[in-house]
């Protein structure tokens, strides 16, 4: 493996050769150089796209802060290089190095893979082969770095599971460091310290550390110990059963380590937010300070991901959000700050936070932006409140168009109120509107997509009346993607037939004035079969890397072919995962993984939608999804507004000791 | 208002940093170290910051310049700006020089005029077939090069632009060399419309950008 210095000396003959070689380079304000020779644990965490992409994630940010806080850890960053440089660098062999040191990633002892979604699996397993380390945990031993990940894609991580040793489940800024403090002490055992305790049985392993068995059972004790942290799935140590019909039977561990169940790590309280944020030197994606205000969702619409997998709903006070902002723009220079959540409008301090911002930062020239606002006059209000330009457009998402389809996925607005907002956003000097609707939802007809024409062309005459002619409507509707850990996870995805259809009527019914975007149906599927796959699936990612795949997150890289071809190697049929409506008694994939809500909720909320039942935010009346009583204890220790769930004013009772490490 | 102007090196990961990304980087670190920049008029205003003299991906440059309107309040003093700009800037951007121009001063593009490198070359090639290749270039009466293309899907109906490369050229000469690699010294033209590039004097001498370590040493202006 090359030395740093190796590395730099080959970087100064190529990267002129390469498009935006600032993206390879590091150097950037508030980027954390640590010693690498005097610290003991080294972190690299990877985003695995382009660095354009990659920098803002704000995952990675957290963890990057977690880490880097500690004194026996460094954390470093790393992304993908582009095609041209990837070329070049395979060319010349140069190994995927970390941006801060220029170590190649293999020197690191944790490799850290933030995952938000499926498209990105061949861009890990690409990562891998950069880096030169074997993509299959079964072929890595000690002398390779632990790979991990984490984030969204978590609620169904075994399409991926022969490639990553731990897989986060739930939030991560504590259990990474329950991570690095089980990969420090194993480290100690297997150099015989006598201070480091014996974890699990790898004690006697580390009698002959140079016989090629003993190296794999080091990996292996390394692995039992880490299965022992809760939140932390260890694929290896579980195995697949599977039905004459090819559902799975069970997914049973190996070990008695190994949990039956993997429940979801939440932190209690979020923590302080990072803010001393990376510039980066170069234009990106989303070059701004980010402060989330809130985690979780109240209001149950039961397509999306997010709400199920961030449940509870956290909140941080304005106080700490407003000191946080103005800390990071100090830090950072930036002229921008968004504030992030699921919904905006239902944090509790939103007016009070958008006051003060007003007054703290109004003569600053800081652009402040909220996303995820409720189809309501105070969104226009709290808009209207920040100063934005009214160049950038006001967005609306009201998902479906008719009162029908609305009851079924529990996102409830009427017509008159989607077109009262839009009036008033007009009426305030807004010219276009953006509506995003879904296409796919559970039952839909023809009628139920000829509706969203007709609201469209609704909005865009009250614009024009309004603006006088100069109102514009950009329509964007994406496919729906019925996803793993949601009310909708037994329903199938539309046939291509169904999608051409439906996306037919729309680009022919639109006036001009409206500008329609769509979700290509290769993209679709190709999210569908990712995000729904079981461990069978894992041949057909691998198989479809080696033949070329990766970046499938750009539609212009995407290559659904390879994917066919792949699914045809291997005999599977990317129907079963997709197009297939799922029994109700059906065992998924997933089921080994718990979002702590409950199978039973969510199966008594997916009958519900077929009944066009609606279910109120559950502000107003806890619904029991299996929160409260799976962490009632963290609850009970933290009472008060800072949570969304009803209060536990009882001690419960403790529970089954979970295993504690030491 | 007072307007300063700002002598820096740009080195180090830097020299990825593009003339359009380093105004971003000025306009950030000035935030960040707490300076007052002075805004224009108008329905966007933009913060008042001039660069001089675009240089390319890749160089490094012993001496940028930056002018810089700052708001002439309480907050800070010129004596102490150059420490207090300086935490505020990511490695690689070193200021040497702080000093105080004329307000209403023509624009700092217009000012500089001339650009002087040092270009080390990284493949080994015999000195006396450089001292020839520039005893050619110097000799030429005209070297027509085709301009850049200024945008990917432009295309020209005609015959592309071409340029006379030669005026551009002020001097070139030999320096000694650093160990292996041989060295030069070139002084280009870098007025607005007439801007000598080296790695344009590099190739014509048969010498690719990505073979040589070009070091900006010096801008002149008025």
């Amino acid at each position: 493996m090359l030395t740093p210095e190796q590395i730099e000396a080959h970087l100064e003959r190529v990267l002129l050769t390469v498009q935006k070689p600032g993206r390879y380079v590091g150097g950037e304000y508030n980027a954390v150089h640590k010693n690498w020779d005097e610290i003991q644990t080294k972190v690299a965490f990877v985003f695995p796209d382009i660095y354009d992409l990659g920098v803002s994630n704000v995952g990675l940010k957290i963890l990057y802060d977690q880490i880097n806080q500690r004194d026996d850890a460094l954390a470093e960053r790393a992304f993908l290089p582009w095609l041209d440089f990837e070329e070049v660098m395979r060319e010349h062999e140069i190994p995927l190095y970390a941006l801060e040191s220029k170590h190649p990633l293999a020197d690191f002892d944790i490799i850290g893979f933030t995952i938000p979604y499926e498209t990105l699996y061949t861009n890990v397993l690409n990562t891998l082969d950069l880096s030169m380390i074997p993509l299959k945990s079964a072929d890595r031993g000690p002398e390779h770095p632990l790979i991990i990940a984490g984030g969204h894609t978590f609620s169904n991580p075994e399409p991926m599971w022969p490639f990553i040793d731990a897989y986060v489940v739930g939030e991560g800024e504590e259990v990474i460091h329950d991570i690095v403090d089980v990969v420090q002490q194993h480290k100690a055992t297997l150099r015989g310290s006598t201070t480091a305790e014996a974890i699990s049985s790898s004690k006697e392993e580390t009698a002959h550390p140079e016989g090629h068995t003993s190296q794999k059972d080091a990996r292996r004790g390394l692995l039992l110990a880490l299965a022992q942290i809760p939140g932390v799935y260890i694929p290896s140590l579980y195995e697949a059963h599977y039905m004459d019909d090819d559902t799975i039977a069970e997914v049973a561990p190996l070990a008695p380590e190994a949990p039956k169940v993997i429940m979801k790590r939440l932190v209690a309280k979020l923590p302080p937010p990072p803010t001393d944020f990376i510039v980066p030197n170069i234009k990106i994606v989303h070059n701004r300070v980010t402060v989330e205000v809130m985690r979780g969702c109240t209001r149950g619409c039961r397509f999306c991901h997010a709400g199920f997998a961030t449940r509870p709903v956290r909140e941080r006070s304005v106080d700490e959000v407003l000191e946080a902002a103005e800390k990071a723009l100090a830090s950072t220079g930036y002229e921008e700050v968004s504030f992030l959540s699921l919904s905006s409008s239902d944090y509790t301090g939103i007016s009070e936070l958008v006051q003060r911002v007003n007054e703290r930062f109004s003569d600053k020239t800081i652009g402040v932006s909220l996303p995820s606002l409720r189809i309501e006059s105070v969104s226009v209000d709290l808009m209207e409140g920040l100063k934005r330009s009214r160049a950038t457009g006001f967005t609306l998402a009201p998902e479906a168009a008719t009162e029908r389809m609305r009851r079924i996925i529990n996102k409830f607005i009427t017509d008159e109120q989607l077109l009262d907002v839009s009036r008033d956003i007009f009426k305030r000097g807004w010219t276009t509107i953006k509506l995003y609707f879904m296409i796919g939802h559970p039952s839909e007809t023809l009628e139920d997509v000829q509706a969203i024409v007709d609201l469209a062309h609704k909005v865009l005459d009250e614009g024009k009346r309004i603006t006088g002619g100069r109102a514009k409507v950009n329509l964007s509707v994406g496919t729906f993607v019925p996803k793993p850990q949601t009310s909708f996870q037994w329903v199938a995805v539309d046939t291509l037939e169904q999608i051409n259809a439906k996306q037919d009527l729309l680009k022919q019914k639109l006036r001009r004035g409206i500008n329609l975007s769509w979700t290509q149906p290769e993209d679709t599927f190709l999210e569908a079969f990712l995000s729904r796959g079981d461990r069978r699936l894992s041949d057909v990612v691998y198989t479809a890397w080696k033949n070329g795949a990766k970046f499938d997150a750009w539609g212009d890289q995407r290559q659904y072919h390879i994917w066919m071809e792949a699914f045809a190697e291997h005999g599977i049929d990317p129907d079963f995962y997709t197009h297939r409506q799922r029994r109700v008694d059906e065992i998924f994939p997933w089921d080994h993984i718990s979002t702590a809500v409950n199978k039973k909720f969510i199966f008594r909320d997916y009958q519900q939608s077929l009944e066009g039942e609606i279910r109120v935010d559950c502000r107003e009346q806890c619904f029991a999804c299996g929160i409260l009583p799976i962490f009632n204890n963290l609850r009970h220790e933290n009472p008060g507004k800072g949570w969304m769930c009803p209060e536990v004013k009882r001690k419960p009772k403790p529970k089954k000791e979970i295993p504690v490490l030491n | 208002m007072i307007r300063i102007r700002i002598t820096f090196s740009k080195q180090g990961a830097l020299r990825y940093t593009s003339h359009l990304d380093l105004h971003s980087l000025w306009e950030r670190s000035a935030r960040r170290a707490n300076l007052p920049l002075a805004y224009s008029q108008g329905f966007h205003p933009q913060p008042k910051i001039q660069l001089a003299a675009a240089l390319a991906l890749g160089f490094t440059s012993q001496a940028e310049l930056v002018d810089l309107w700052l708001e002439d309040d309480e907050s800070w003093q010129l004596d102490s700006l150059k420490e207090k700009f300086q935490t505020a800037l990511p490695e690689g951007i070193k200021i040497s020089q702080v000093q105080e121009v004329e307000l209403r001063g023509p624009p700092l593009q217009t000012q500089v005029h001339t650009a002087e490198y040092e270009v080390t070359l990284l493949d080994e090639i015999p000195a006396s077939l450089l001292d020839e290749k520039i005893a050619t270039l110097l000799a030429a009466e005209s070297i027509l090069r085709e301009r850049r293309k200024r945008r990917k899907n432009k295309r020209y109906t005609t015959k592309k632009p071409t340029f006379d490369l030669r005026p551009l050229i002020l001097e070139i000469t030999p320096l000694p060399a650093e160990g292996e690699n041989l060295r030069l010294f070139m002084r280009l033209t870098a007025r607005e419309g007439a801007t000598g590039r080296p790695d344009d004097v590099l190739s014509e001498m048969g010498i690719p950008i990505e073979a040589a370590r070009v070091t900006r040493t010096n801008l002149v202006y008025e």
